[in-house]
């Protein structure tokens, strides 16, 4: 399952960081941060995909402070 | 400005007044030097304390080269050798620089949405009683009824009840064709409703109009990232440890050699301030982000980054024929009486047989001469492979190719031209020939010249008859033509095409999108063409063109080119001035001030050179 998301960046290398971050979580088949747009993209597998954003978002806000999401 | 924004400028300017003044103080009055800390410590933590902040964060979760973790240990390391001022001003400029890049990516970000204003704010659903009120798109249901009044856009794909107008889709196509629409006709959301009230039907729900899927398409374009974006960010993962030990060494070494570990300490740190990437990450994307948005005002919706960078290396453009580089529309192109029969009775006749076969080739017929009283025709009969046999006023009418005139025995005059030629005989006498072709799009000249000009190798694939197709090739000025081709030819044909090309160089396709999925698949860069309305080409391809103007693609190549070249101009002027101040900072003749330019300045430039992306006047 691919979800987008709504999210909050201040810069283009927290951004970057925080890709980086997400990519290398168990569980994640793909990620990509655009600061530009402002939107997180993850896949996941279905069942696991609860799990697994909850641990992308904590890992978000471990990189960036700042970082929000809609969820 | 942000909330957020208007923060960060009112610690700025307060922390700039404090350090004129406290530097205004210390010119005139000497002071105990931990007096000068405490006073200077005020302005510094005014502006830096988010940054210190930051970098302890990033410390204690294990992010240790961030531009935070840089500047702290910078500013602290300068104000630690007694450098007061330096350190708060170079936090003062670090803020700054910060500030202008959010405002600036903030702006070009709105101008970019601005470019994209196609999404309606608004819809007037008409209950079961005729009254009217306005709701959000998203909650109009399938098959409900909205009133669209003249100058409102239409918030959602349906077809016209009641009403006639016409429809400006400049929006959606970057042209402005007026569109001429009637009661049974189907509409697409986001063209704006002219002159006339329209009454339309629902027959989607907004998350699946056109619109709502043309906005999703560019908004996530940016997270498909082209290879030089991602490259940058790999690079920016190892060019900033780099610098940082870098700076280790200068801080170390020539100092246990040559002494003096103060000069070498604030060199070292004016290093860490140089080291920042972000020139290079904020820019590039932001460059992208700018030709996507300026592409898809031009009706070019272009998928992803990674596709405007393979537009821009193209070395081979192949094309389908109909309906791409020719309207797809048959049309009576020439006539040539036989002696003693007119025009119109040749055309005539030939229409009047014809009346009753849907053939795309009948239906130029009777587009040539309208207004024929079918009923003057009878007994049609189909001979297939050859043509028809009809009884028009009583007399019996032929009309097919040259196999027909043949069985039926008519001396007939034998014709050529590029097309299919129709022959027409009445009670055996001949009437002459008809040339129906496909006409040539009025752009697609120019576009195949445009295409050659920036080096790309033209080629075309059609199913057309060798004859026809050479000779719009040679009119258009193609340099090569494969005919005769069922659809998986042209598969095989593009991946012998495909094998053929330069090293380095791709291969783009360009087709209608409905019936070359697999081809516009399998080529490199996919372009399907006149996509407006067709979901089907917006899936398969990379690039859509939301009108059929041939032309787009030269322009949608020169957009690619020139953001490709602004991205490498970043990169390369990023940083050769970077690499200039680390080596003029190790020899000591820049100071910590210069290191600010190399990094707020380097930045603030590349960022400007990206916006050019917007300017969307110079493509038209």
């Amino acid at each position: 399952m691919q979800k987008k998301f709504k999210i909050e960046v201040d810069c283009a290398n927290c951004a970057a960081k925080i890709e980086t971050a997400i990519k290398a979580l168990p569980g994640v088949k793909n990620a990509s941060v655009s600061f530009m747009a402002q939107k997180l993209l993850l896949e996941a597998d279905d069942d696991k995909f609860d799990a697994v954003l909850k641990d992308a978002v904590k890992t978000a806000k471990k990189v960036e402070p700042d970082f929000e999401i809609e969820l | 400005m942000t909330k957020k924004q208007k923060k960060t400028l009112k610690r700025i300017i307060a922390a700039a007044v404090l350090t004129v003044l406290l530097a205004l103080l210390f010119h005139f009055v000497e002071l105990p030097w931990f007096v000068q800390l405490v006073l200077w410590l005020v302005p510094y933590l005014v502006i830096g304390h988010d940054v210190l902040r930051k970098a302890f964060m990033g410390i204690k979760n294990g992010e240790v080269f961030d531009e935070n973790f840089l500047m702290a240990v910078a500013t602290v390391g300068a104000i630690g050798c007694g450098e007061y001022a330096e350190g708060v001003a170079v936090m003062l400029f670090y803020q700054i620089g910060e500030l202008f890049q959010s405002y600036a990516v903030g702006k070009s970000r709105s101008s970019i949405t601005a470019l994209m204003d196609i999404r309606p704010d608004s819809a007037n659903l008409e209950a079961g009683d005729g009254s009217v009120s306005v709701v959000d798109p998203d909650d109009v249901p399938i098959g409900a009824t909205i009133v669209v009044k003249p100058g409102e856009k239409i918030p959602l794909d349906g077809v016209v009840l009641t009403g006639e107008s016409t429809l400006n889709t400049a929006a959606l196509t970057g042209e402005s064709r007026p569109r001429t629409v009637r009661p049974g006709d189907e509409v697409i959301s986001g063209c704006v409703n002219a002159d006339g009230v329209l009454r339309i039907r629902t027959t989607k729900i907004y998350g699946e109009s056109t619109v709502a899927k043309i906005l999703d398409l560019v908004e996530n374009s940016s997270l498909k990232k082209a290879p030089v974006e991602n490259f940058i960010t790999k690079f920016a993962r190892c060019y900033t440890p780099a610098v940082c030990i870098g700076a280790l060494v200068l801080a170390v070494v020539p100092p246990l050699l040559l002494g003096n570990w103060l000069d070498w300490l604030m060199r070292a740190l004016t290093f860490l301030v140089i080291s920042c990437p972000c020139a290079l990450v904020i820019s590039i994307p932001l460059t992208f982000f700018g030709g996507i948005g300026g592409a898809s005002k031009c009706g070019i919706l272009v998928k992803g980054g990674n596709y405007l960078e393979a537009l821009s290396k193209t070395g081979v453009a192949v094309f389908d024929k109909t309906g791409t580089l020719t309207k797809g529309v048959f049309k009576v192109t020439h006539t040539t009486p036989a002696d003693g029969v007119t025009e119109a009775d040749l055309l005539e006749s030939a229409a009047l047989a014809e009346s009753f076969s849907n053939h795309p080739i009948s239906k130029s017929l009777r587009e040539a001469c309208p207004g024929l009283d079918a009923k003057r025709a009878s007994d049609a009969q189909e001979i297939a492979g050859h043509g028809v046999k009809t009884q028009v006023d009583g007399r019996t009418v032929l009309a097919g190719n040259a196999r027909l005139m043949e069985s039926e025995h008519i001396d007939y005059t034998a014709a050529e031209g590029a097309g299919t030629i129709v022959y027409v005989a009445r009670d055996g006498q001949f009437l002459g020939s008809i040339l129906i072709s496909d006409e040539e799009k009025p752009t697609a000249r120019t576009a195949m010249q445009g295409l050659q000009a920036q080096g790309v190798r033209t080629v075309m694939l059609t199913g057309d008859a060798p004859a026809v197709a050479e000779l719009v090739a040679k009119d258009l000025g193609i340099d090569e033509v494969h005919a005769g081709l069922l659809p998986a030819d042209k598969v095989a044909w593009v991946e012998k095409l495909l094998a053929q090309k330069p090293e380095k160089k791709e291969l783009a396709f360009v087709g209608d999108g409905i019936n070359d999925a697999p081809v516009l698949m399998r080529a490199d860069i996919g372009i399907a063409m006149g996509a407006l309305g067709s979901d089907a080409a917006i899936e398969a391809a990379d690039i859509v063109l939301m009108d059929d103007d041939p032309a787009k693609i030269s322009l949608a190549m020169r957009i690619s080119r020139k953001c490709m070249r602004i991205v490498y101009q970043n990169i390369v002027f990023a940083l050769a001035v970077k690499a200039l101040c680390l080596i003029l900072t190790a020899l000591g003749i820049t100071n910590m001030w210069w290191g600010v330019f190399a990094d707020v300045g380097v930045m603030v430039l590349a960022v400007l050179n990206a916006t050019r992306m917007l300017n969307v006047k110079e493509y038209q």
